[in-house]
């Protein structure tokens, strides 16, 4: 992957988590594919994620990159600050849900 | 990189021999690791289009950069590559990433 060892391809169709599906929404919505309402680049998307840590990125799915890239993007542009995230993490982790997935993904790494 | 090289004219053919530049700046760019430094053959060219490493940072990208398929072969790319000796790599190289 990208000029390394990657181990076994996996070729098999894996069905994707609610979380996910709504990521890929919310991505298509920002990059203005749907709505029009143009928010951010696939390019942001891409440079957030190739920012995160080695090891993070690593131990990451698919789509956990994007949510973390997106938001970050998100911050970057002004678009939300990250107080008002850290309240809204809060806000979602005293309803009892992880506000990100943190089991492994089933997507394709 | 030479301010010739940045406009959304092409100055290469298909058919040409190109190598890719050999570089490793910071921010967000679109050519692979593994490529860079290797010589290849342009197979078409594919238009232009904003350069993504300006689009990555919040800028137009603008002017648009000429965005060539170039051709590799597989064997020149991977130290002791095994399969056949006609296999080809085809990567899509942006304009400023190609030296003649």
């Amino acid at each position: 992957m990208g000029g390394l060892p990657a181990g076994k391809v996996r070729r098999a169709e894996h069905a994707y988590d609610d979380w996910e599906l709504r990521v890929d929404a919310m991505m298509m919505l920002l990059v203005g594919v749907v709505g029009g309402n143009k928010r951010m680049t696939v390019d942001e998307l891409r440079k957030n994620i190739e920012s995160l840590p080695p090891a993070d990125y690593d131990k990451m799915g698919y789509y956990d990159r994007w949510v973390i890239s997106l938001t970050q993007t998100m911050i970057q542009r002004g678009v939300i600050t990250t107080d008002e995230l850290a309240k809204k993490l809060a806000a979602v982790e005293k309803r009892g849900l992880s506000p990100i997935s943190r089991r492994r993904s089933k997507s394709a790494r | 990189m030479t301010m010739q090289k940045l406009g959304t004219v092409p100055i290469y053919n298909v058919g040409d021999r190109v190598r890719v530049r050999k570089a490793a700046p910071l921010g967000h760019v679109r050519t692979p690791f593994y490529i860079r430094g290797h010589a290849g053959v342009v197979e078409r060219i594919c238009g232009a289009f904003a350069n993504p490493e300006e689009l990555a940072q919040q800028r137009d990208g603008l002017p648009k950069q000429p965005l060539y398929r170039v051709r590799f072969k597989q064997k020149d790319v991977w130290p002791g590559y095994r399969g056949s000796r006609s296999d080809v790599i085809e990567i899509e190289i942006f304009q400023h990433w190609i030296e003649a």
